[in-house]
């Protein structure tokens, strides 16, 4: 009994740690129509960068430099932030479908460092050692993951608060405006480039932060974890919960990724050995033909974008 | 120096530039980046490789043609297998981006061709495993050419094979009632409609096109390299940057941006070896999206 209350615990911190995640590719996505394939690069450099910063010092590698762990927080949401910035400068001017190909090209690029630059990265054995939060209570596994829970609860409750601010605000109208009608927002005096590339470096500092937090939580990081599939998933999530819609976002992820956990237990219960890896794969299609099938037959998803106009306009 | 790397190059480079034509007419005459097309090449070869095997069973023996490490199995396998990959490729049209292209928003289609990338991939993947498969085991001696590079049988017959199949290409855009139909709803699709271009009948000759090309390549690199499900997810990235490099749109473009490429890879694996080879398409790409976003052959919007 108390275990599963561990696992609950163990199993929400994780699904909101990908919320927050959707709730960044939310104000991309979402909110101004930006389409991110490199999900995954932008949470990897959060989870490296605090990784470095954070850990104890280390032979052989670079970093270690034992900062406390919310420095490393900032720092995660920084330089995602700053490379996302640069990234959307170079293609955000360009048709839009340039910045698909290029932030999946940047998520590649980001995969191959992590795996070949070992005396920063650690190469494919990845970064372990992280300090984890509430490490004190490790060796009380229930006590631990409802510490971390609520440490993830409040972050998530914050940025969820915030983001609702922010999409309310005259700002979040500016990109809702460039998302439906460029033509209209820039003979408004609006620069739909300037903002584009706002919207594109706060989403991607809020999946650096995402990264930061898993890494923190789990204590371990590997190439690996980053690869196209958590990208799909965290599209899939953000889709299905209602893009546009912040608790849509937040939706999305805990039904997806309780989806996923429930279906790769049965599979590793019940599917003999040597099949696994071939049911692992159909896990895939099946979560691949939900996305297609959803974008042609509900694309609101779950809860749908809600209307948001100026409060001033109500009275 | 050892000029060897540049016939690697050069294989890779054709098979990239074949790949590259079905992206860059589908970017643009359906007008969107479609990230599915790296599996029309894993698709196409896996159609060959069992199509192959099937008529070895059926009539006996794995017969090589001269000194090629295949026969006429494979080559008409690979035919067969071309339409085939047209055929899927109609197949995920008619399902999936005929029903959002209405919409008009091509966003929305290039994120339902990266959810159909994941799942055709996923589904090779559970059909064949994961695990590297070959259409011969056998080792061939290189010929010796010019300058101190080798070039196997195989290579040469490929490169032979891509030179035919871009000449082809290039003379069906320019004079064929299809290939003219479609240059025009790629230059301007309200207008070709008021022409009296049958917009129906170019996306169908545009699938079906990039479909058997994908084939074609992922076949060449089925046979000089080797058969993965990933094979053609890998490709992506330098699939688009040599359609970005030669110009959105252009044939010859996206086959002289493959060479670039392919070649750039080669030299860059003698450089800085083997580990970033596949950063170098990404440099390609930012080089070009900041220095001269319309590519080589295409025209400024």
């Amino acid at each position: 009994m108390l275990d599963l209350f561990a696992y609950a615990a163990f199993f929400l911190v994780t699904a909101l740690s990908y919320g927050i995640i959707c709730l960044g590719l939310n104000v991309q996505w979402g909110q101004t129509g930006l389409f991110n394939v490199g999900v995954a690069g932008f949470v990897a450099i959060g989870a490296y960068t605090s990784a470095l910063l954070t850990t104890p010092d280390m032979a052989g590698r670079f970093g270690g430099f034992g900062l406390p762990i919310w420095l490393g927080w900032i720092a995660a949401m920084l330089v995602s932030g700053v490379a996302a910035a640069l990234i959307g400068a170079i293609t955000l001017r360009l048709r839009a479908d340039y910045l698909a190909i290029t932030t999946f090209g940047i998520a590649i690029a980001i995969q191959l460092v992590a795996l070949n630059a070992e005396t920063v990265t650690g190469g494919p054995f990845g970064i372990g050692f992280i300090p984890r939060a509430f490490g004190g209570l490790e060796d009380r596994p229930i006590i631990f993951n409802l510490a971390n829970l609520a440490l993830v609860a409040i972050v998530t409750a914050l940025l969820y608060y915030g983001l609702e601010r922010l999409v309310r605000s005259p700002w979040g109208r500016v990109l809702r405006a460039i998302r439906e009608d460029e033509m209209a927002a820039a003979s408004l005096g609006k620069n739909a480039n300037f903002f584009r590339i706002q919207a594109f470096a706060l989403g991607s500092a809020i999946m650096g932060l995402a990264g930061a937090v898993q890494a923190h939580f789990i204590g371990f990081i590997a190439p690996e974890n980053y690869v196209s599939t958590m990208t799909f998933q965290v599209w899939a999530m953000l889709i299905i919960g209602g893009s546009g819609n912040n608790r849509g976002a937040l939706l999305g992820a805990v039904l997806v990724w309780a989806l996923w956990s429930v279906t790769g237990a049965v599979l590793a219960a019940f599917v003999p050995g040597e099949y696994q890896a071939r049911a692992a794969a159909l896990q895939i299609v099946l979560i691949g033909v939900a996305l297609a099938a959803l974008l042609v037959l509900r694309p609101r998803g779950i809860l749908g974008e809600e209307k948001m106009i100026s409060r001033f306009l109500n009275e | 120096m050892n000029l060897q790397f540049i016939a690697d190059g050069l294989i890779m480079g054709a098979l990239i530039g074949l790949g590259a034509i079905g992206v860059t007419l589908t970017y643009s005459i359906l007008r969107f980046a479609n990230f599915a097309h790296g599996e029309f090449l894993a698709w196409g070869t896996y159609f060959t490789l069992a199509l192959a095997s099937g008529f070895g069973a059926m009539f006996g023996g794995s017969g090589t043609l001269g000194s090629l490490s295949f026969g006429w199995p494979v080559i008409v396998a690979g035919v067969l297998a071309a339409l085939l990959t047209g055929i899927l490729a109609l197949a995920l049209d008619r399902l999936l981006f005929a029903k959002l292209r209405d919409r008009g928003n091509a966003i929305v289609m290039v994120m339902a061709s990266f959810g159909a990338s994941m799942a055709l991939r996923s589904l090779l993947e559970f059909i064949f495993t994961s695990e590297p498969a070959y259409f011969s085991r056998d080792i061939q001696m290189a010929l010796p050419m010019a300058f101190g590079i080798r070039l196997t049988p195989d290579q040469l017959f490929l490169l032979a094979m891509t030179a035919v199949l871009v000449l082809v290409m290039e003379r069906f855009m320019a004079l064929s009632p299809i290939g003219r139909a479609m240059r025009a709803v790629s230059e301007n699709p309200v207008l070709a409609r008021i022409a009296g271009v049958d917009v129906e009948r170019v996306i169908r000759a545009t699938w079906m096109i990039g479909g058997a090309l994908a084939c074609a390549a992922g076949v060449m690199l089925g046979i000089t390299v080797q058969i993965r499900p990933f094979m053609g997810f890998d490709l992506l990235l330098p699939l688009f940057a040599a359609a970005i490099l030669g110009g959105i749109g252009s044939v010859p473009g996206a086959v002289l941006g493959g060479l670039i490429v392919g070649i750039a890879e080669a030299t860059a694996v003698q450089v800085v070896g083997a580990d970033y080879r596949a950063a170098i398409a990404f440099l390609i790409l930012i080089a070009v999206l900041l220095v001269r976003p319309a590519g080589i052959f295409g025209v400024r919007e």
